[in-house]
């Protein structure tokens, strides 16, 4: 049996690993865009763009553990076709690779600006290793840079920007940071954290041109305002890549629609990571997640299944946001709650817990640099805890004596 | 390089060099060690790394932060010489550290 991994990142990565550790011992190769084995992303917009880490130390698979494991790699090898009937994949190349069971893991890529000038030399997504060392090359004390989207990456590359002695703005297009994610006293906190820290971050702040030529030399809003810049640094979120399946003929939805084992609509491919849109048991409904546990935990699934033993995922989806020194810890889903909950002061401190509930069941929080809180929390929403409020809100009550 | 001993609640054991300076839980994870997942790459976000230190090796190593704490209290199975793998860097004093691997971290 051959096994092809098409996508060489974490969930590909690990289910590499995870064939191996289940006893698997014949051929199996990862097929990545990009030169680099797989490797960690969260720390792209965190330590590796404030220069603290290499980028070999990102990888999750070096070329030791490759070699030593006999897990085949190619990088800049760009798949363009699946042929399910004969069984192989086609690169760029034209090269054929045949396989028997087939994983796509082929994560997503940065959104683009739907703006003419999108794609000047300085206006950057990230997303890779080549696009943090792109802003890299760029960032210096004093320089002025413009971040476009006050999500998770726009607010952690503010963060480091900030630290290596840039003029940072950020342009928030919706009424507040974090809209999707969180509620509105938790992106409060880090409006006040940003700008505290000397952001000029803007809410509600709509882009309308990037201006200059070759290079973007100003950010024009919808308001008539201009914010005058040397880089332009875009985190608008990612599409999932799903071309490959889709031209196969694979059911898409919001990305590669798999079931609880990662399994296609064709026996013989599995889909894994970013690019799926798949069934969770805790939250009753199909969704696509952007998340390393998701990648990894569904690496894994997808090894049992490519070996014939499918076993269900089962996860309860966490999140985290390093930004200043302050650590964002996230477990559940908070949207569709009923009542919010908080735990100390987002207002004046820098450690607090925000708890989700509906119909008096916990089924998120957000908690912000309050580790063993956290560490309680996942237990708790996990299991979808009826907790008096009261005790919630108390911060004299260990969260530990209530789980 | 460090030579490391990783034991699985079963007995089973798993020896690893490891390069100086290197965290433990990288160790773990790039030499397929299991029950160290390392879900959030050694940032102390997740506890999957989880490890209990023998003796004599835990009374060396620095002490844990107020964040690795945390952390600690809600792992799998916490007791008194639990650490996070990924908060400890291999240094020459740790050659033949006994790393235990709690039952039912997976």
């Amino acid at each position: 049996m051959t096994i092809l991994i098409v996508g060489a990142g974490q969930a590909g990565g690990e289910c590499a690993s995870q064939l191996r550790k289940l006893g698997y011992a014949g051929p199996v190769t990862l097929l990545g865009d990009e030169p680099h084995p797989p490797y960690k992303r969260p720390p792209l917009s965190k330590a590796y763009l404030a220069g603290a880490v290499t980028a070999e130390s990102l990888h999750v698979l070096p070329a030791a553990s490759l070699a030593k494991f006999d897990i085949g790699f190619r990088g800049n090898a760009r798949v363009t076709r699946i042929d399910r009937a004969a069984r192989h994949v086609e690169l760029a190349t034209g090269e054929r690779l045949a396989y028997d069971k087939l994983l796509l893991a082929t994560g997503g890529r940065a959104r683009e600006l739907n703006l003419p000038g999108a794609r000047r030399a300085n206006v950057l997504a990230l997303r890779t290793i080549a696009d943090v060392d792109a802003i890299k090359a760029r960032l210096a004390p004093g320089k002025r840079v413009c971040i476009i989207g006050g999500g998770f990456i726009g607010l952690e590359v503010a963060a480091v920007c900030v630290k290596l002695g840039a003029k940072v703005t950020v342009l928030e297009g919706l009424p507040r940071v974090l809209a999707r994610v969180t509620a509105p006293p938790v992106s409060a906190f880090f409006e006040r954290i940003h700008r505290e820290a000397g952001v000029d971050l803007r809410i509600g702040a709509q882009v309308a041109a990037l201006e200059g030529e070759p290079e973007v030399t100003a950010v024009a809003l919808a308001d008539g305002a201009r914010v005058d810049t040397d880089l332009v640094i875009v985190g608008v979120g990612i599409v999932p890549n799903v071309e490959l399946a889709q031209d196969a003929g694979l059911a898409i939805d919001n990305g590669i629609v798999v079931d609880e084992f990662t399994r296609t609509s064709d026996e013989n491919i599995c889909a894994a990571g970013d690019c799926t849109n798949h069934p969770s048991e805790f939250l009753g409904r199909r969704l696509r997640l952007e998340s390393v546990q998701n990648a990894m935990e569904q690496g894994r699934a997808a090894a049992s299944t490519l070996l014939g033993k499918p076993e269900p995922y089962q996860m309860v989806p966490w999140f985290w946001s390093d930004q200043y020194d302050v650590k964002l810890q996230m477990v559940g889903i908070s949207a569709g709650h009923d009542q919010l909950i908080l735990r100390g002061d987002p207002a004046t401190t820098r450690a607090f817990a925000a708890f989700y509930l509906r119909a008096g069941k916990l089924i998120a929080a957000d908690v912000v640099s309050r580790p063993a809180d956290f560490a309680f929390a996942k237990k708790l929403v996990a299991a979808r805890a009826r907790i008096d409020p009261a005790l919630l809100a108390d911060e004299a009550v260990a969260l530990k004596s209530l789980a | 390089m460090t030579r490391l001993r990783f034991v699985q609640a079963t007995g089973a054991e798993h020896v690893v060099d490891a390069p100086l300076g290197e965290s433990v839980m990288k160790a773990a994870t790039t030499n397929f060690v299991a029950g160290i997942i390392g879900e959030c790459g050694g940032s102390c976000s997740c506890a999957t790394c989880h490890v209990y230190v023998d003796e004599p090796w835990f009374s060396q190593l620095l002490p844990p932060d107020a964040m690795e704490q945390g952390m600690l209290e809600g792992a799998v199975e916490p007791g008194p010489q639990s650490r996070l793998s990924c908060q400890i860097d291999v240094t020459e004093k740790h050659e033949g550290m006994i790393l235990r691997i709690p039952a039912g971290q997976a």
